[in-house]
């Protein structure tokens, strides 16, 4: 009697209280259509999304440990000194449409990845060299995959690889992940319904996901998002701006929750092309060691993340954000706030200041122009925040916004800025992904890109260290490798660093089992465990 | 409809007085960023508050007006001398000479003039100072905001040289420059005026609209349309309400012209 009312008072608990429930549609929103299905041709943020929550991998990286895990490859070696890998398929696995999983599944997605004629971007971090893939299929559960020449960070980059049916009917609309497409409207919804033969059980057995659909909303305008959050009609928004996080958190702490600084980073570089056409003087203080470093030293980034993202941002140090446990640099620290020891450093380097006006040796006013993307208010105040402190140690700024395309021409063809601000969104942890940013040979590198011989010393022993990183597959290696690439940048300064933002999510207290991430997809990384409160 | 005029008089009076004593209005310079007091609301220091950045949003508020409606004007006086220049020719020469001057016109209105703005735009010096790129901006609508008004002008000029006093005046011996100026410009006059004044806003929105080409007035110089384009984060508006005083004065200007310009069209 006593138990059977305990049992009582415990549903009316859970019934009371919101506890979670398997069952039930999860809903956010899309910022545009995607543009595909095919999980392989994903190139935007929209068929990203679609393609993280149908899509099955050998191997997902832990947004929590940063580990990788096993999900249709039960285990794996990396052979041959990273030239090859042999996965052990895990048994039984049938896509949403009922068709067999199998090692010859493998082998066609990575024969297609790797064809040029498809011009994939996932395909460029498996170009190690000159030569085809080669795939054996030992059993049906057992393959072997051997690449024409050593990868460092081989196994992770099976992260970014959806496994695709060679044999479906439906062909690339069969799921193998967590959800399948159910239907699409376009520029209106995307609703993804339950996979019934998704492999993944729980702890008790219970298969998952718990939900029993997504339905994922067309909706461009993140203020109108943000309105149908706070009216229940969305349960979690993936990335928040600081202004709607505080507005979110001024009516209900629990709305909203940071995860924590992000990978992507806020930088300034100057332009270090010698065919650039812009002043041979204004060359030769963008050059300068001494003068990147005091500008560096001029900016105040406290101010910074305190005022352009409300707190939601902590200075940053590196390529690398503090937040990658394993391949920061924690020698190092942000460049202190020092205007004096700027200061310093200009007149060691042969600058004066003349009537608060800074000067070079020959007499020239230090003055250059800023360009960053037209349309992205926090670079735009960024920019604005710059001009205000760099005033103060005699150097004049203009700040000039241009559109991306205008602006990428100038970076990569013509060269014709002087100093531009932007982001980088780094979806990797691994610095192997970074080659073509450091290497002076890369088209990413992108203070001087495509040099035929490292202009300076300093750039020779960064192409050293990063091919070191990139031909071993020891750890400890890789790390002593990349932690000197860091400090050699951080002396050097050929980019300021400014920022690491913070992901901000909003996730409905009704969603049960989130734990964001600063890694994409920060807020339902864990979506097969996600699961909502009784409405 | 009197007071009403007079209030609209009053305003634009108002207005053009905080644009000329804009120093001594203003609390503090339009680019000082009082960084500890950043986000702040209405007080005795910042009476309209700060900006993100800590800016006083009055002083950018007056200096923004200063901009806009020293330069608006300028070029709305420019486009509509354009198109009275143009729309007179072709409706006084008629014939061959009024269609091959509308179907020019025609052939500029269709014009996708956003890649001429971004042409520009990549062809000018970055390191122009705000007033320049001000002053380019604005003269830039000006030069490309005439071919509307043009068709208009045209017509009416067609209108009134079939008119009767123009005729009794032709048949006196009135010709020429002299018909033209005593007779054709003061009938066309009103239809010059609304075109004068409706360009005004058109182009206090267009400018704030080009600061997407990175064709605006720029940081940290601020323009109304500007002001005006900020207010985009929607959710922020209603727990601060005077965020909205630069759209409240662009209605109240763009109001008093429309008195001013409905009292021209009585008159006429």
């Amino acid at each position: 009697m006593r138990a059977r009312a305990l049992l009582v008072w415990l549903v009316l608990f859970c019934a009371c209280t919101g506890f979670g429930q398997s069952g039930g549609e999860l809903r956010f929103c899309l910022r545009s259509d995607p543009k595909t299905f095919n999980p392989l041709l994903v190139n935007d943020d929209a068929s990203e999304t679609v393609r993280y929550l149908t899509a099955g991998f050998l191997l997902r990286v832990n947004r929590l440990t940063q580990q990788p895990e096993p999900e249709l490859a039960t285990s794996w070696k990396v052979l041959d000194g990273g030239k090859s890998i042999r996965f052990k398929l895990r048994p039984g696995v049938r896509y949403s449409d009922g068709t067999p999983f199998s090692a010859a599944d493998v082998a066609y997605t990575m024969q297609k990845l790797l064809d040029p004629s498809m011009h994939l971007s996932t395909s460029d971090a498996f170009r190690s060299g000159d030569g085809e893939l080669v795939t054996h299929i030992i059993s049906p559960t057992l393959i072997e995959l051997t690449f024409p020449a050593p990868l460092a960070n081989l196994a992770n980059l099976f992260d970014y690889v959806p496994i695709v049916s060679s044999s479906s009917p439906q062909k690339e609309m069969a799921a193998l992940g967590p959800f399948f497409v159910a239907e699409h409207k376009a520029g209106a919804f995307v609703l993804l319904k339950r996979n019934p033969n998704y492999w993944k059980k729980d702890a008790q057995g219970r298969q998952l996901p718990y939900l029993d659909s997504v339905r994922l909303e067309v909706e461009q305008n993140r203020e109108i998002e943000a309105v149908k959050y706070e009216r229940g009609e969305i349960d979690l928004i993936n990335s928040v701006t600081p202004a709607i996080y505080e507005k979110l958190a001024s009516t209900n702490a629990s709305l909203v929750r940071d995860a924590g600084p992000s990978t992507d980073t806020e930088e300034l570089w100057f332009n270090q092309v010698p065919a650039a056409p812009i002043p041979a003087y204004k060359k030769q203080w963008f050059a300068s060691t001494a003068f990147r470093r005091a500008v560096s030293e001029a900016i105040n980034r406290q101010d910074m993340a305190r005022l352009v993202f409300r707190g939601h941002a902590v200075p940053a140090v590196s390529i690398v954000p503090q937040s990658n446990k394993f391949w920061f640099n924690s020698s190092l620290s942000p460049y202190p706030y020092d205007t004096a020891d700027a200061l310093r450093r200009l007149d060691a380097d042969g600058f004066h200041l003349d009537n608060q006006q800074l000067r070079d040796k020959a007499g020239h006013p230090v003055e250059f122009s800023i360009v960053t993307n037209a349309g992205n208010p926090y670079r735009e105040k960024m920019a604005t925040m710059i001009q205000q402190d760099l005033k103060k140690i005699g150097i004049r700024v203009s700040v000039v916004t241009l559109d991306f395309n205008s602006l990428l021409e100038r970076m990569l063809q013509t060269f014709n800025y002087e100093a531009c601000l932007l982001g980088n969104v780094n979806g990797d942890l691994d610095p192997s992904s970074l080659m073509t940013m450091w290497l002076s040979s890369g088209e990413d590198h992108i203070w001087n890109p495509k040099q035929k011989t490292p202009a300076t010393p300093w750039e020779a022993e960064i192409d050293k260290q990063m091919r070191i990183q990139a031909s071993t597959l020891n750890l400890h290696k890789r790390k002593t490798a990349w932690d000197r690439v860091q400090k050699i940048a951080w002396e050097q300064a050929p980019m300021i660093y400014l920022v690491n933002k913070d992901s901000l999510v909003a996730i409905s207290p009704q969603v049960k089992n989130a734990q964001p991430s600063p890694f994409r997809p920060q807020a339902y990384w864990n979506i097969e465990d996600l699961m909502l409160a009784r409405r | 409809m009197k007071i009403v005029h007079k209030a609209a008089i009053a305003v634009l009076l108002c207005a053009v007085f905080s644009c000329v004593f804009a120093r001594n209005i203003a609390p503090a310079g339009y680019e000082q960023q009082f960084r500890d007091e950043a986000q702040a609301g209405p007080s005795i220091h910042h009476p309209l508050g700060t900006d993100d950045l800590g800016r006083d949003r009055l002083a950018r508020l007056v200096y923004g007006m200063r901009v806009s409606l020293f330069l608006a004007p300028v070029a709305a006086l420019l486009s509509t001398f354009l198109a009275a220049a143009v729309g007179g020719i072709a409706g006084l020469c008629g014939g061959w000479v009024e269609r091959s001057v509308m179907a020019a016109t025609d052939l500029f209105l269709a014009l996708p003039w956003l890649f001429l703005l971004i042409t520009v735009r990549a062809v000018l010096p970055l390191n122009l100072s705000p007033a320049s790129s001000v002053l380019i901006t604005f003269a830039l609508l000006g030069f490309l905001g005439w071919a509307p008004a043009a068709r208009v002008i045209c017509a009416g000029a067609k209108q009134v040289l079939q008119s009767d006093f123009v005729w009794a005046a032709r048949a006196r011996g009135c010709g020429g420059l002299r018909l033209v100026r005593t007779h054709i410009l003061p009938s066309l006059r009103p239809a010059l005026a609304a075109q004068f004044f409706l360009s005004i806003p058109v182009f206090i929105i267009a400018e704030a609209n080009l600061g997407a080409l990175g064709l605006g007035v720029a940081e940290p110089l601020p323009s109304l349309g500007g002001l005006v384009s900020e207010l985009q984060d929607l959710v922020m508006l209603r727990p601060e309400p005077w965020r909205l005083a630069p759209l409240v004065v662009l209605i109240v200007l763009i109001g008093s012209f429309q008195v001013l310009l409905s009292k021209q069209e009585v008159h006429a």
